[in-house]
């Protein structure tokens, strides 16, 4: 929780500082430069390909930077000790396997693993740590069940516990929401407004529905192409001209009537057979197509067709 | 691949119905085992920050199956040409015997028998290695062509150069080092992967036992009748020189292994969970994918490619704690009592010496594979 060897105090915690970040030979993204404001929810949007899953990665380390450095507390995050990152830094991946026939409890306490040694497998503080994280996520009193009898939501939930149990001021979600239905997509965002807004961490998560970044998120950053297009509060920057320049679609901007943050409406079909001037280029618009796989291979390789 | 893979579990949870409002303790009959509990595990905790974890059911299997192991090896010396009653037998590894039991029990017969434990346990480990790395049951050295390479290094000193037994050990252990070795090279793509790992095995299992075939037709009768004996996997005739490498190497190697256990706990997760938890994800691999292939290549130079005892006993072990996990000691515990008890049980039915081991543990491991694939298949997964 402290602040540990910040060399300067006044930066935020966490940002990339001008990195190319790049799969093999494929790069996602040249020169980009990005900063976590602390205690912020911050969530990156964009169209599919556009690196945000990459981003990601490269700020949790894992995937090191071809150029360019991420900076953890103001030290290179590569040059820090795994287990000592592990204990800033949480990160809730979209590939994540749960082992067969493990219960609730036992696998929302291997979040406590960057906590522990081979002399301390398992304090009472542990215990209590992993209490709390189950009932904040509302899983407690499914602690006793196996993980592979719950539903999606539930498992979502149980992971997020996991990732709590790590206790780091700094969290990590590569879209959270994935294959949940509606809502359970509500559910999950609401957890994570609650930890952020009663448990202060800095949370940054990928997110497909614009709708909910705008919502949910207190700084938004949009991303197309591998490149910062505009970042900062959703009702400052979402705008229908920002909304065509990241994703290529026509649209309107109004206010949420539930909330009064920016809601995007789609122009309708008819009106958006004409094409649509100086933007939507062939790139951006194949990557907008499948809005469903968000896989890394999947973001490396159309990355590749669009480049 | 892998990222579609791995997704497929929380797609399919989606269509499950949310039961979050009707009570838990009916709807799970399955918990009965852990008395439900959230925490499977027993704590032991000493001042000073000190804690300890076990899980009370993984210990009692490992616990018994240590029991089991030692009990069939007492009853595999006692069998022979020449019986001897277990309790002779005790007395004599006491040194409380008679001379001429002494000579038999701890000079012609404990040899072999520890021979047998060590490859056993060797076996047992590295397969559990193996599975645990690759996250699958099929990862395991049978099926990746560790046997195969071992064999292919033993052929090359007993077709080409016709050398002695010591020389054939080496050779299988340098065969079996090198196979493991291009599994690595070959299966490495930012990190090794579990299906990946499997078809470059099967893969480099056909190329060398096309090899192997090679080198049959080329030896004379004499070396062939030899090696295929090798082949077969026994332990007839096992000395101490081969017990004391065995025995250096798992003392070296166990501890290593059982201190990367926790971080291959985090890797059942998957890799990324293992890297958001600090889990050093490829130095924990690497070391643990060496450890696995050095104990099985050591294993094999012992006794020949034991078939199937790495493929059964970590799935064996797994069935017995059901604990999640890579269940380390009770694979390895499972192995030895596998391979003695296959020893003794072919011994008994056929006399001594008559069948190797490896023809037993083929037919159960054959038997016990099939009956996986049903069971899985049963379950859905396959």
């Amino acid at each position: 929780m402290n602040r540990t060897s910040a060399n300067n105090p006044s930066a935020n915690r966490l940002s990339a500082e001008n990195v190319t970040l790049a799969y093999d030979q494929r790069v996602i993204a040249e020169h980009l430069s990005v900063e976590i404001p602390d205690n912020s929810f911050t969530v990156i949007v964009g169209p599919n390909a556009c690196g945000k899953s990459t981003l990601l990665r490269a700020l949790s380390r894992m995937l090191k930077p071809n150029q360019g450095r991420v900076l953890l507390d103001g030290q290179v995050i590569q040059s820090m000790p795994a287990k000592k990152v592990a204990r800033t830094l949480g990160l809730l991946p979209q590939s994540s396997i749960a082992p067969d026939g493990i219960t609730v409890g036992d696998l929302v306490g291997r979040g406590r693993y960057p906590h522990q040694g081979l002399l301390r497998q398992w304090s009472s503080e542990d215990e209590r740590i992993v209490r709390e994280s189950m009932s904040s996520t509302g899983v407690a009193e499914l602690a006793d069940r196996y993980v592979d009898e719950l539903s999606g939501g539930q498992r979502q939930r149980v992971w997020i516990a996991m990732a709590l149990a790590q206790q780091t001021p700094l969290l990590l979600l590569d879209e959270p929401t994935t294959y949940l239905d509606i809502q359970h997509q509500i559910d999950v965002l609401d957890l994570c407004a609650e930890l952020h807004e009663q448990q202060g961490r800095t949370l940054v998560a990928v997110l497909h529905d614009l709708n909910h970044a705008a919502r949910y998120a207190t700084h938004l950053i949009a991303l197309r192409d591998g490149s910062v297009i505009a970042e900062g509060a959703p009702s400052d920057i979402v705008t229908a001209e920002l909304v065509e320049e990241v994703f290529g679609l026509r649209c309107q901007v109004i206010d949420d009537p539930e909330t009064g943050t920016p809601l995007v409406v789609p122009a309708a079909r008819q009106t958006r057979v004409a094409p649509a001037v100086g933007v939507a280029d062939t790139s951006s618009t194949t990557e907008a197509r499948d809005v469903r796989d968000g896989g890394d291979v999947k973001d490396a390789v159309n990355a590749a067709k669009g480049f | 691949m892998k990222a579609a893979d791995n997704k497929t579990p929380r797609k399919k949870a989606v269509r499950d119905e949310d039961v979050r409002d009707e009570d838990v303790r009916d709807e799970a009959p399955r918990s009965q085992d852990s008395s439900a509990r959230p925490f499977r595990a027993r704590t032991v905790r000493a001042r000073g920050g000190l804690s300890v974890r076990f899980d009370v059911r993984s210990f009692t299997v490992v616990a018994l199956l240590l029991v089991a192991a030692l009990a069939a090896s007492v009853a595999l010396i006692g069998t022979g040409d020449f019986p001897i009653p277990a309790r002779d037998v005790l007395k004599s590894l006491l040194g409380n015997g008679d001379t001429g039991q002494e000579f038999i029990v701890n000079e012609l017969r404990l040899p072999r028998v520890l021979v047998g434990l060590l490859v056993g346990a060797s076996l047992g480990l590295g397969g559990a290695l193996f599975q645990a790395i690759s996250r699958n049951p099929l990862g395991s050295p049978d099926v990746l062509g560790l046997g195969q390479g071992s064999t292919a290094g033993a052929l090359t000193v007993i077709v080409l150069f016709s050398g002695n037994a010591a020389e054939v050990t080496v050779g299988a252990l340098v065969g079996g080092l090198a196979t493991g070795l291009a599994i690595y090279v070959l299966a490495w793509k930012r990190g090794v992967h579990g299906y990946r790992l499997v078809l470059v095995g099967i893969g480099v299992s056909a190329i060398v036992t096309a090899v192997n075939g090679y080198l049959l037709t080329k030896a004379d009768l004499v070396d062939a009748a030899r090696a295929v004996v090798w082949m077969t996997g026994s332990l007839n005739g096992r000395d101490w020189p081969q017990v004391w490498p065995l025995l250096w190497l798992c003392a070296v190697l166990l501890p290593l292994v059982l201190g990367n256990a926790r971080g291959l706990r985090m890797l059942e997760m998957g890799d990324d969970v293992a890297y958001a938890l600090g889990v050093r994800v490829e130095r924990t691999r690497m070391l643990l994918m060496l450890a696995a292939v050095l104990l099985t290549a050591a294993a094999t130079a012992a006794a020949g490619p034991v078939s199937f005892v790495a493929l059964t006993a970590p799935q064996l072990a797994r069935r017995l704690t059901r604990s999640p996990g890579p269940n380390l000691m009770a694979a390895m515990c499972m192995g030895a009592t596998l391979l003695i008890v296959a020893d003794w049980a072919s011994q008994r039915a056929f006399g001594a010496d008559q069948l190797p081991v490896g023809v037993v543990t083929g037919v159960l491991g054959g038997v016990y594979l099939l009956w996986l694939l049903v069971t899985e298949r049963k379950a859905g997964r396959i």
